[in-house]
């Protein structure tokens, strides 16, 4: 489903905004500090592999020209003394070492033999420890995110689109990994040989050294605006593919609403818009990338074309010549590798725009504040009698108008509350108050005394058992969805509690009872099963005050009135705060208050509110009401 | 492979790009072969000769193929990005219309974080495998039979040594690939796992934090994040091996040619030059060998991705329309159960039996029973979410699987238990089912189900933007707004699903006195736990079990059926007497009367 219109923002969707790019950088880059010794391990390899593959073809020269077709070079000394050490030839005079041509072949390639695996066993080990880094940082990455996700509150949520904070922590998580491991690694090894080739070249032949140094400021500015522009590009591929997923979660999670309403055409067509726009995002950004390579490509061309040239003109046009021919040719393959790495380098910047696209949604949601903290001396609270009271508590969500104003209301510990009012008038709001799921505008909610604000939310939580309107249940067995109210409860304590809830009939009916498999969101539960569960969740926690919000609205009346008796047990010196329109669920409460347009308007218990004849009455009897 | 080779079948739609680009990548690895050549012209002909002349040309003409190289690379890259990109687009809109199309029992099995996963990752993963992997592999065989041939023509003794090396090769490319392909599986298996972990995470914050469990879902986010972590760990040790031993083989191989070559030519049987050619032309048939060890890894990754993309789009939706559906058009409203038994799944309890009744046009039919009676899988049936697993479910005389689903759907509301809102404005939202509605259609349609005054409350009215990053509703608002979307469609049939249980008792009196109004000569199906909701209702049936075990209107049933009493009962009694209604009166005499 793709509705246009503003949106509210929890975090940005924009693509383009200035960022400081090398902030990111470096704080990217500060993931990997903890790794750095195996940075280190992995460059090391490196240099040890490319000095191996270098000795290949040296190797293979020595075995031509000293024994396979002996030309008068001289014998290595290396190699003397391993002849030496072998004890495989022998000394005769003036003419140094002597060595059967065949042996001698051996021992080089058995040299050979030597590098060949050692650079195997070299190469292995760097590309290990590449992926060990990078799955590390990956692994740090998400839990990070996750963690910080756990953090923040519902408020946070109420405006964020699940599939994008998933895509933050699936899609951009990723790409970073797949920049950086090894990226980082070769970078280094890349500006080793980098510094070792320009000093050769300034020592070799310094004027020609600075001519075919001539395009590097070009690159320089082609890298430059070349990545200036992948950012974009590469920001917006971010920014598309966290739509996309955002679409596919909601109407995968909704695809029930779809399917009822015939809408799959309509949302086919409205997810190939922003498929679209995620796959021109992307071509976009890969042909500029596409564009770099060569770019660079030419520029390196050029480059030789200055050596070859202006190396022609010193040979050709001075007499006698300024530079010799095989001075030329050694400059060449200096100058192929001098911009190797430097292409290298240039195309890894370049790549990294996508890391850094990616780490730029990923740290904006690690920045995310969470609107509620616990306070810096916040206590834990110690076990609570229960005693509940609002004192004058305005509340509004977002800059909206408030939902509840001023609302006062005590509870004492034992008591049941029961909350009455028309839809929309604030009944769950102040609930979710009491759990400090939001703080409050004005006012205070204390419990025990304590303001819910100097007290760590966990220890309050954990003396709470809310059963919420929205029945969730998590995919796994039964048992572990009701064992979600305590975690360390034995399978006889979960069963008691599915036995208390009423939930025990049904749930042994199933084909594998409390082993059974529920679906995300419990789909082969009915929703009265479902909150069965829920209400054996929150008896499980054994709270100290009990929450129940609309928790048996879909529950037939006749199970409904053996929870309440098991309940009413239950709830013996505990408080408990419930929501419902079925009168028969509230009339037992000890208290009851009826709010409206977010005030409570009428306070009392179920035959005083009778006896008053006001709103409660009203309510009391629509349910009666029959056509006149 | 058979699963690759699908997905590469999707490189029909794209082949003038998909052969632009390998024909790009043809030139461009041409004039990079050629201009060393040109190099050496300049040295030997030019700066060796003293020919200052050909020096420039050639070094310009250098410049120049460059140029045009650099351009074909460009073309290369800019035709794979639009060919991959344009499939995994092909692919992504492909599994949406397939997710979206499939049965209500395949999505009560499956995970969101499941099927997005395979929608994203593994669409990335093949898609990468199509844009670079599969051209790569493709000029690295063009290359090896090139280079192949080439030897052949030059020296046949040394290309049959070479022809042992190929399928040694290709074995250890086979066998890692293999090995490799059910642990990506796993590994993809494991991210899945990993996003599902975080989606319900994220769908069921308000139960993570009402019970503090903030902790407990980090770890468990942490454990799958661990076993992806040492999973992937496993694949990068077995490849940290299998890469770099393709290149051992082809070094050692060029050990072996040196080594004989060597003593032969010692011995005086092969000479030098030879043997320095041998060796040549063997790093060349070898160099494509090395590029398949590089994409090694992402063949058979991409192989176990397009499994599991394909696993979905070849999934087997349980309603399928029949090739000769035919279009209802204006369906009067005549619905029958015929002995209908359903069952959810294939092993499962039957969760209706032998159930028959009939919905006449103009009825509201209403279901009650306790909870797990099977009254929501009966209106389920209607709009065909399932199928029955025995009898039949007609409308109007239409078996409803002989009907095309959209006209069928199209003309009934449904109000499901569960409210989803989705992103966008309550506008929106209403007009799910109808987006061209007019906003007069849109009001009135708000109107009957008592929803306009509360959004005429927001500062955005109609405006004002609802579902996951809009205003917070309360349960009874939401279920308006859904009431309301079901009744915009002006439906022939109308199925609330415990619709208003979250709405209180006036709102709802108010919103029935609406439906009587609007559904006249329209069929209605009801379930509510409240007996409120059900009293006027032309039929009432009562379920217990997956049975129909008594029915009849509000009267009779009081009269006949101690379960209905006893339900009926049940909401009034509270053991006071401070408020005798008639009603309460009522009850008490019908149950009275029955036990009697």
């Amino acid at each position: 489903m793709m509705f246009g219109g503003g949106r509210f923002h929890g975090l940005t969707q924009e693509a383009a905004k200035p960022a400081d790019v090398g902030r990111t950088l470096r704080r990217l880059l500060g993931y990997f500090r903890p790794f750095w010794s195996l940075l280190v391990a992995a460059a090391a390899l490196i240099v040890v592999s490319t000095l191996l593959r270098l000795a290949a073809p040296y190797l293979t020269g020595v075995a031509v020209d000293q024994f396979i077709a002996p030309g008068d070079e001289p014998r290595p000394v290396w190699l003397e003394s391993l002849i030496l050490v072998l004890g495989v030839g022998g000394t005769s005079g003036g003419e140094g070492v002597t060595v059967d041509r065949a042996v001698g072949l051996n021992v080089t390639m058995l040299v050979l033999l030597g590098t060949y695996l050692l650079n195997w066993a070299a190469t292995a080990g760097q590309f290990y420890l590449m992926t060990l880094v990078g799955q590390r940082v990956l692994l740090h990455l998400r839990t990070r995110i996750f963690g910080r996700i756990q953090m923040l509150s519902l408020a946070f949520f109420d405006q964020q689109e699940v599939g994008d904070l998933m895509s933050r922590l699936v899609n951009d998580t990723q790409v970073i990994n797949r920049v950086f491991s090894g990226g980082v690694v070769r970078l280094a090894s890349m500006g080793l040989s980098l510094i070792g080739i320009v000093v050769s070249m300034l020592t070799l032949n310094p004027r020609l050294a600075l001519a075919s140094f001539a395009v590097l400021p070009v690159m320089v500015l082609t890298t430059t605006a070349f990545s200036r522009r992948a950012r974009v590009a590469f920001r917006r591929t971010r920014q598309t593919i966290g739509e996309v997923s955002a679409e596919l979660q909601e109407n995968i999670a909704a695809v029930r609403e779809v399917q009822a309403f015939a809408r799959e055409q309509e949302n086919v067509g409205e997810f190939e818009v922003l498929n679209a726009a995620n796959r021109d995002a992307n071509v976009q950004a890969e042909s500029i990338l596409s564009a770099f390579s060569p770019a660079l490509d030419v520029l390196s061309t050029i480059a030789m074309a200055i050596v070859v040239g202006y190396g022609g003109y010193l040979a050709l046009a001075y007499d006698p010549p300024l530079v010799s021919v095989g001075l030329i040719v050694s400059f060449l393959i200096y100058v192929r590798r001098f911009y190797e790495p430097i292409r290298g380098i240039a195309n890894l910047y370049a790549q990294v725009q996508a890391a850094v696209a990616g780490a730029e949604r990923i740290f904006e949601l690690l920045d995310t504040q969470p609107e509620i903290t616990d306070a810096p001396g916040a206590v834990r609270l110690p076990p609570i009698q229960g005693r509940v009271e609002f004192d004058h508590v305005t509340f509004s969500y977002q800059d909206e108008e408030p939902v509840l104003q001023d609302v006062s209301l005590t509870a004492e510990p034992g008591q049941m509350v029961a909350l009455v009012g028309p839809t929309g008038v604030g009944k769950t709001t102040l609930v979710s108050l009491l759990t400090r799921f939001y703080d409050v505008d004005e006012g205070v909610v204390r419990v025990d005394g304590y303001d819910l604000r100097d007290v760590a939310r966990e220890g309050l939580r954990r003396q709470m058992g809310i059963v919420l309107q929205d029945t969730f249940l998590f995919s796994g067995t039964v048992m572990d969805n009701i064992r979600y109210g305590r975690l360390e409860a034995s399978d006889e304590e979960v069963i008691a509690a599915a036995h208390l809830a009423n939930a025990d009939q049904f749930v042994t009916r199933l084909p594998e009872g409390y082993q059974t498999q529920l679906g995300e969101r419990g789909h082969n539960l009915s929703q009265g099963q479902r909150q069965l569960i829920a209400i054996a969740r929150a008896v499980l926690a054994d709270p100290r005050i009990l929450i129940l919000d609309e928790a048996t609205s879909s529950v037939d009346t006749r199970t409904e009135r053996l929870i309440q008796r098991a309940l009413d047990e239950l709830l013996k010196g505990r408080t408990s705060f419930v929501i419902a329109h079925r009168m028969s669920t509230i009339r037992n409460a000890d208290q009851v208050f009826v709010l409206h347009q977010g005030r409570i308007v009428e306070q009392g218990t179920h035959e005083e509110l009778l006896a008053a004849r006001g709103l409660y009455y009203d309510l009391y009897n629509s349910q009666f009401r029959r056509e006149a | 492979m058979k699963y690759l080779w699908r997905s590469l079948g999707y490189l029909k739609r794209y082949w003038l790009l998909a052969a632009g680009a390998f024909l790009g990548l043809g030139i461009s690895t041409g004039t990079r072969l050629i201009i060393p050549r040109l190099t050496q012209v300049v040295i030997d002909n030019g700066i060796a000769v003293g020919r200052l002349d050909i020096v420039l040309w050639a070094s310009a003409g250098t410049v120049g193929l460059a140029v045009a190289g650099s351009v074909f690379t460009f073309l290369q890259g800019l035709l794979a990005a639009r060919t991959a990109q344009g499939i995994a687009y092909d692919l992504r809109n492909e599994l949406y219309a397939k997710i979206q199309s499939l049965s209500f029992s395949y999505h009560d099995r499956a995970q969101t974080g499941q099927l997005l996963t395979r929608a994203t990752s593994d669409v990335d993963v093949v898609r990468m495998f199509v844009g670079m992997g599969f051209i790569q592999l493709l000029s690295a065989v063009l290359m090896m039979a090139g280079s192949i041939a080439l030897l052949f023509v030059t020296d046949w003794q040394l290309a049959l040594i070479i022809l042992v090396l190929v399928p040694l090769t290709f074995g250890i490319f086979g066998f890692f690939a293999g090995k490799a392909r059910p642990l990506f599986m796993q590994i993809q298996q494991r991210l899945a796992d990993l996003n599902t972990v975080l989606q319900e995470n994220l769908a069921g914050v308000r139960v993570v934090k009402a019970f503090a469990r903030e902790a407990h879902e980090a770890q468990r986010y942490t454990q799958a994040n661990q076993s992806l972590f040492d999973l992937n760990l496993v694949v990068g040790r077995l490849f940290a091996v299998a890469i770099p031993l393709v290149f051992l083989i082809a070094n050692l191989a060029l050990l072996a040619v040196y080594w004989i070559g060597g003593h032969q030519a010692i011995a005086g049987d092969l000479s030098v030059g030879r043997l320095v050619a041998f060796a040549n032309y063997m790093l060349m048939a070898f160099f494509p060998m090395l590029m398949l060890g590089m994409i090694m890894a992402m063949v058979s990754q991409a192989g176990a991705s397009a499994e599991r993309v394909f696993e979905i789009l070849d999934a087997h939706s349980e309603v399928i329309e029949r090739p000769d559906a035919v279009e209802i058009s204006a369906i009067k409203g005549h619905v029958v159960f015929e002995r209908v038994s359903f069952r959810y799944f294939a092993r499962g309890e039957l969760v209706l039996k032998d159930v028959s009744f009939a919905g006449e046009p103009g009825q509201t039919v209403a279901l009650l029973g306790a909870t797990g009676s099977g009254k929501s899988s009966v209106v389920a049936l209607i709009p065909r979410f399932y199928d029955v697993t025995g009898g039949r479910v007609t409308v109007d005389g239409h078996d409803v699987r002989d009907l095309t689903l959209d006209s069928l759907r199209q003309q009934i509301g449904v109000v499901l238990q569960e409210t989803t809102l989705f992103a966008g404005t309550i506008r929106e939202n209403i007009a799910f089912g109808r987006p061209n509605a007019s906003l007069e259609e849109i009001i009135a349609a708000a109107r009957a189900a008592e929803a306009h005054d509360f959004i005429m409350g927001f500062p955005d009215g109609y405006d004002t933007l609802v579902g996951e990053r809009g205003v917070t509703l309360s349960g009874g608002q939401k279920q308006r707004v859904a009431i309301a979307r079901a009744l915009l469609l002006d439906p022939r049939i109308l199925i609330l699903d415990d619709a208003t249980s979250s709405v209180d008792y006036e709102t709802e009196y108010r919103i029935q006195r609406a439906l009587e109004r609007l559904m006249e000569g329209r069929t209605s199906f009801v379930i509510a736990q409240r007996i409120a909701t059900v009293l006027d209702a032309d039929q009432i049936l009562v379920l217990e079990g997956g049975e129909i075990v008594a029915r009849g209107t509000h009267e009779e049933l009081l009269a006949e059926s101690p379960i209905y009493a006893e339900i009926y009962c049940s909401q009034l009694q509270g053991g006071d007497s401070g408020s005798s209604t008639g009603t309460e009166l009522e009850c008490t005499q019908a149950q009275g009367e029955i036990e009697r």
